[in-house]
């Protein structure tokens, strides 16, 4: 809904400051927004994901909410909390967004929040738009980022979250940070590089619970791992997609390459659905480095590169990534997948290791 | 309190759901809180379901529903009549209709 945030997040892919002029003008206006998801419905969606930035920002959210929820649409919010007032919290308490609202928490002091929010008083406004939702006992799930600055607070959200009674698991916890997905901010790519966890420091966490990881990986791999070959999506993009701010349409959430997007003041959802984007997923890989490594991989389910990580990270949407290399490395050598000198692509009998993965 | 649905009651759909036909079945789902149980999963009607919902339009009561449809589609009246009562009666403690 915006690309704008109240919190000036170290490690955000996207977030623009929330008074930022330029945002503001292009976003798209309530009447265009309500256009969108009445077509959304007609083509019988019946969840959408109001994220940003931080969607909360924009003056129009509940008419949009209520628009959206009297169409017959669940409506999944991505937020940070802080802006949730009484007013809309009775508001979900009335009418229901039939999703649990999920929200990103990025400390849980104070000083750690605050430093990774980059905003003072952030944490403070998060508490209380917790509390709020407490207090109705709405629904919602908790995610979030592991950085440098907030990861002495692990076990003090692992305990919150235990008491979370619309969660079983652990917080959906991100790490492996993703560049600017509008490749906007060559400073901001580097501090991005630099809270990005280390291979081996990652896998001490995935070892806090080394036994539920291994048992979890081995049926994850049985199902997702193999080699893609040359075809670039291999994913859900352009299923279903993302509409951005201002109205183009993306095969999702993070793919931003101007070729792969749908301008809808020229077309519709429909358009793209049918036309667009199935064209695009017929889409290959022409780059030697990705034919000859990640075409050839059986990692390739495993990690987390594609097209838009590439386009992120190189401006291409088939180049490989080395951050993700390395940590989809890292995570094989660990579960006995590799061996220390061995590179994924190069492995031919890895249905054996997977199966001897699943047995172990 | 769930209103015990008989042939003479007369139902309309409620305010509080909003009802989708998708792909040709119709889809229940709850706009305000306490609908049911339907949180994640929502409420399909069948075919059948999908007729007597069409109908109701808060004029007709049960019985007049059930002959309409039991002469369109060459059925049993008292099967119909039997089928519909059943679905009013779910629809009602789910609080996706009311009843009159
Ligand atoms: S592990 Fe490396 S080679 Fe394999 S898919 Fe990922 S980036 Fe490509």
């Amino acid at each position: 809904m915006t690309e704008r945030c109240n919190n000036a997040c170290l490690h955000c892919y996207i977030n623009l400051p929330k008074d930022d002029p330029t945002a503001i003008a292009r976003e798209l206006s309530t009447d265009r927004w309500k256009n969108i998801l009445q077509q959304a419905a007609d083509l019988g969606a019946l969840t959408v994901r109001f994220t940003g930035g931080e969607p909360l920002l924009r003056d129009d959210f509940s008419e949009l909410y209520l628009f959206a929820r009297r169409l017959g649409l669940r409506v999944m919010l991505f937020t940070n909390a802080r802006l949730i007032t009484p007013e809309l919290a009775d508001l979900f308490v009335q009418i229901p967004p039939l999703k649990k609202i999920e929200i990103s928490v990025y400390g849980m002091r104070p000083e750690s929040y605050d430093a990774v929010a980059a905003r003072p008083g952030a944490f403070a406004e998060f508490k209380r738009g917790i509390e709020l939702l407490d207090d109705r006992k709405i629904a919602y799930v908790i995610k979030t980022a592991l950085l440098p600055q907030n990861s002495d607070d692990l076990e003090a959200l692992e305990e919150w979250v235990a008491r979370n009674p619309w969660m079983n698991g652990d917080p959906a916890l991100s790490c492996y940070f993703d560049l600017r997905a509008r490749r906007d901010s060559i400073a901001k790519n580097e501090l991005i590089r630099s809270l990005r966890i280390s291979p081996e420091k990652s896998l001490v966490l995935l070892a806090r619970r080394e036994a539920v990881y291994r048992k979890e990986m081995a049926g994850f791999c049985a199902k997702f791992c193999q080699p893609s070959g040359d075809l670039l999506f291999n994913c859900g993009a352009g299923k279903s997609g993302c509409v951005d701010a201002y109205g183009k349409y993306q095969m999702c959430l993070m793919l931003r390459h101007p070729q792969t997007v749908f301008d809808l003041a020229k077309g519709s959802l429909r358009e793209a659905l049918t036309e667009f984007f199935p064209r695009l997923r017929e889409l290959k890989a022409t780059n030697p480095d990705y034919l000859q490594r990640c075409a050839q991989c059986f990692l390739y389910g495993l990690c987390e590169q594609c097209p838009a990580k590439s386009w992120a990270e190189h401006g291409t949407l088939d180049t490989p990534v080395d951050y993700f290399c390395q940590i989809a490395h890292a995570q094989a050598r660990f579960l006995g997948l590799l061996k220390s000198d061995e590179m994924a692509w190069e492995v031919k009998d890895w249905g054996q290791r997977i199966d001897s993965l699943a047995k172990s | 309190m769930v209103p015990s649905i008989t042939l003479n009651s007369i139902c309309a759909p409620s305010q509080d759901v909003v009802a989708r036909e998708i792909e040709g079945e119709v889809i229940i789902i709850p706009l305000t809180a306490g609908i049911g149980d339907m949180e994640d999963e929502l409420f399909t009607l069948n075919e059948t379901g999908k007729q007597i919902w069409q109908r109701l339009d808060g004029i007709a009561d049960l019985k007049q529903i059930a002959t309409e449809l039991a002469t369109e589609y060459d059925a049993p009246v008292e099967e119909i009549e039997r089928d519909t009562v059943g679905l009013i009666q779910e629809l009602a403690q789910r609080k996706i209709i009311t009843v009159q």
